[in-house]
């Protein structure tokens, strides 16, 4: 076998020491340091944006605990305005509502007194217009005419007996 | 019908010759010159752009970056980490030298013994080495694992010793043989392909199979090697 030669070890092996040691340099002074560097590099990055993605996570998170504080504040008070409208208004339709009573009661009053004055007069006329009627239908069925006084008496008596 | 180990012949393609040693620039040489390319070609063209989203060439780059540092990091711990270009450099060689090896007409240079045996005694003085410097002369506790009972260490002492020295010929000899005998079955299969006619479609069928299990062992046995590196590099610099 060719590999049991000796004649050819020594070239092998000189060129073997030549071409590695080359290869040693070219990986420790170039390659190597430039893989590790990417490597760190990456590995830097990725940490970083990590930290940064957590510190704005924390930050949305205060800014939704400060709008969840904001809304229920406002809700609040939003309730309290409601509920102080609703107690005014409530306040001023009863204040209406007794104002409404007291005038309509005051109208009905001076209707009934009205009425009770235009019932009285026109008793009244009728009582007149009765004794006139009356003294008119007893001179055409008797031919005399009577006294007034007495035909006034008489309506009046007809009166008290129907009312 | 050429023969199966033909493939493994070393041709000179330039004859340097430097006194004491043959340098030639041979057909090993030249694969060797092309699989640094290449490597240096995948790692250092695909990551000049340095995305932060990576691309399939850097994305592969970083891949290969982060499967040799978890291996450092999990054999021989954060002490590795200077030690980690060369693991690095050791697994993507070999990668790159086995794989090139499957393309046709190409040579395997992990298939010599010289290659596979230099990169592993240079793995074994490295460690040997690192181990007295980080230890001193206690680094000869190695072995005789703490705890053992006096009458036993005399049986111990050299099996530890023994399979110490073991080391770098079974680390050699696993790669090699994996790649000899891998490509020396494939061209026998091949072989076959031409001297069997249309039956040859059966031979052929058996190359394709097992050219992906080469792949595989291509892989593999890179990935061995360096595994076995990185536990030596954490036996030496923490010992058992």
């Amino acid at each position: 076998m060719p590999q049991f030669d000796p004649t050819v070890w020594s070239p092998q092996l000189v060129w073997l020491i030549i071409t590695f040691v080359l290869l040693y340099l070219l990986m420790a002074r170039v390659a190597l340091p430039r893989v590790s560097s990417i490597l760190e590099d990456r590995e830097f990055r990725i940490s970083d944006s990590l930290r940064r993605a957590e510190s704005l996570k924390q930050d949305a998170e205060s800014a939704v605990a400060a709008y969840e504080k904001l809304m229920t504040d406002a809700r609040a008070k939003a309730q309290d305005q409601v509920h102080t409208v609703r107690e005014r208004a409530a306040r001023d339709a009863a204040k209406r509502h007794a104002e409404l009573n007291d005038r309509l009661s005051a109208e009905v009053a001076a209707a009934e007194t009205r009425i009770a004055a235009a019932r009285d007069q026109a008793v009244g006329e009728l009582r007149g217009l009765a004794v006139e009627v009356a003294g008119a239908a007893v001179e055409r069925l008797v031919g005399e005419k009577l006294d007034s006084s007495a035909v006034s008496n008489a309506v009046d008596g007809a009166m008290r007996e129907h009312a | 019908m050429a023969s199966p180990i033909e493939q493994f012949t070393i041709e000179k393609i330039l004859d340097v010759d430097l006194g004491v040693v043959d340098a030639s620039f041979t057909n090993s040489s030249l694969f060797m010159v092309i699989a640094v390319g290449l490597a240096s070609l995948f790692l250092i063209a695909s990551t000049r752009e340095k995305s932060l989203i990576p691309g399939r060439w850097q994305s592969m780059a970083e891949i290969t970056y982060e499967f040799v540092a978890n291996m450092v990091r999990t054999n021989v711990g954060t002490e590795g980490r200077k030690y980690f270009p060369f693991i690095f450099s050791l697994f993507v060689f070999i990668l790159f030298g086995n794989m090139l090896g499957i393309v046709p007409y190409s040579f395997t240079f992990t298939s010599h013994l010289a290659v596979t045996l230099g990169m592993a005694l240079v793995v074994f003085i490295g460690t040997t080495i690192i181990g007295f410097i980080k230890h001193g002369l206690h680094f000869l506790s190695f072995f005789l694992p703490h705890g053992t009972p006096w009458f036993i260490a005399p049986i111990l002492v050299p099996i530890e010793i023994l399979s110490y020295f073991t080391r770098p010929i079974s680390l050699s000899l696993r790669l090699f043989a994996n790649m000899t005998a891998g490509h020396t079955l494939l061209k026998v299969f091949a072989g076959f392909v031409a001297a069997l006619g249309i039956a040859g479609v059966v031979p052929l069928a058996a190359v394709i199979g097992l050219t992906g299990l080469e792949m595989l062992v291509a892989f593999l046995q890179a990935y061995v090697f360096a595994v076995l590196s990185c536990i030596y590099l954490n036996d030496a610099l923490h010992m058992h």
